[in-house]
């Protein structure tokens, strides 16, 4: 299967590989929309992990809330941001965290028009920079 | 019988249904935002609808990654609003028309459109958001002004359905539309967009020249604008503006020459360009 997507910078795309990588990942993650499960959460986060058969680099992923991280291994943002939500971060928060900027600069960004498609086409203007 | 009189085009930002719930749309950073819907909120009075079939999609709410149907028809009597993880919004319940569901689904199946049927089903931002932009606040224990007929579309895991494939579904729907015995005055939604990218280091794309180019397609070049690769919304408009295939379903569902009565775009709405667009269709 030919992915051209592939070569967009600083984007995974969920297709069906990282869908069935991050199946187990996702269903933790969107399982926080639930209080009860929030709770249990907050109380023993290990114990409640160990319910999902996630691989232990997405379970480390967690555990660090690296972002990105579980991006690449398959977790997809309209899951991920459940988890953030569970932190008390907003999606615009958790997407300056992702984008490596401070909430201000990222909402500046924004105001201003947000980031220009100019240079942030290919992954090849990235490693040019 | 019935008769499809508009298409509405807009977005559904999560954001923008959270400033109206909170009661904060006259804020500097809302206003631009909300002042391009005035003239909707009143066009929508004046030709109020007895139906909207609306597409949208869901956001992990109804459907989690343990099933993903691409197309899926609401036949359901209500669709409640659906806790995202921050409370269900304080909007009425979405009434359905049951018997226009189970004709459009009647016929848009044996014309060869393989969709899911709901008969239960929660609705998320996706859905309550347009209608919030289009009828403005509505008191939770008040009734929406019209019925609703849903669709909801993946767009969250690659790939979604083509705009192609949207743009021929939404004839479909059309053809079932115009061979319903009820007179009914219905409005298609299409929804979602317009260029954004929620994820990762590349988050906060936005492409205003792409998006008013597509703007200008809905209403001068459907047919162009149907075509649109998969791999040009991801790279030009974000891994999220995919979700721009919806519109297509409305489109098709419109005659070729329509009537544009209506624009607005704006930058930003949390981290998406809000687009929207009202097109009469004429006999």
């Amino acid at each position: 299967m030919e992915k051209n997507y592939e070569d967009i910078p600083g984007t995974y795309v969920f297709d069906a590989d990282r869908s069935r990588e991050g199946y187990h990942l996702n269903m933790f993650c969107i399982s926080m929309r639930q209080a009860n499960n929030r709770k249990a959460m907050k109380e023993d986060p290990e114990a409640y992990l160990a319910k999902y058969p996630m691989t232990e680099e997405q379970r480390q992923a967690v555990r660090d809330r690296d972002w990105n991280r579980l991006l690449e291994l398959g977790g997809n943002i309209y899951y991920t941001s459940k988890l953030a939500a569970f932190d008390g971060i907003t999606f615009q928060d958790l997407a300056a965290m992702m984008t490596g900027v401070s909430r201000e600069e990222y909402r500046d960004m924004m105001l201003n028009g947000g980031r220009s498609i100019e240079g942030n086409r290919y992954k090849s203007e990235w490693e040019k920079s | 019988m019935a008769r499809l009189t508009a298409g509405v085009g807009c977005s559904h930002v999560p954001a923008i249904g959270i400033a109206m719930d909170q009661g904060i749309t006259e804020q500097p950073y809302w206003i631009p935002a909300f002042e391009g819907f005035e003239f909707s909120r009143k066009w929508m009075k004046d030709n109020k609808p007895d139906v909207i079939f609306l597409v949208y999609n869901d956001h992990c709410t109804a459907f989690d990654a343990s099933c993903i149907p691409t197309f899926a028809l609401g036949c359901a009597a209500e669709y409640h609003p659906a806790d995202e993880g921050w409370g269900p919004r304080p909007v009425p319940v979405v009434k359905g028309h049951q018997r226009l569901s189970s004709h459009i689904a009647q016929s848009v199946i044996l014309d060869e459109f393989d969709l899911t049927i709901m008969n239960e089903m929660e609705v998320d931002h996706g859905l309550t958001v347009p209608m919030s932009i289009m009828f403005g606040e509505v008191a939770q224990d008040d009734d929406w002004p019209c019925l609703v007929v849903p669709l909801c579309v993946n767009v969250v895991q690659y790939p979604p359905p083509t705009g192609n494939r949207c743009f021929q579904l939404g004839k479909a729907i059309r053809r079932a539309i115009d061979s319903y015995d009820e007179d009914l005055n219905v409005m298609i939604f299409g929804t979602g967009g317009m260029s954004h990218q929620l994820q990762a280091e590349r988050a906060g794309l936005i492409n205003a020249d792409w998006d008013k180019r597509f703007l200008d397609m809905m209403t001068e070049d459907p047919i162009a604008a149907s075509q649109i690769t998969h791999e040009e919304y991801l790279r030009e408009t974000g891994s999220e503006g995919i979700e721009m295939v919806m519109w297509h379903v409305m489109r098709g569902a419109l005659n070729d020459k329509v009537k544009e009565v209506h624009r607005h775009y704006h930058v930003p709405a949390s981290n998406t360009a809000v687009g929207h667009i009202i097109l009469e269709n004429h006999e």
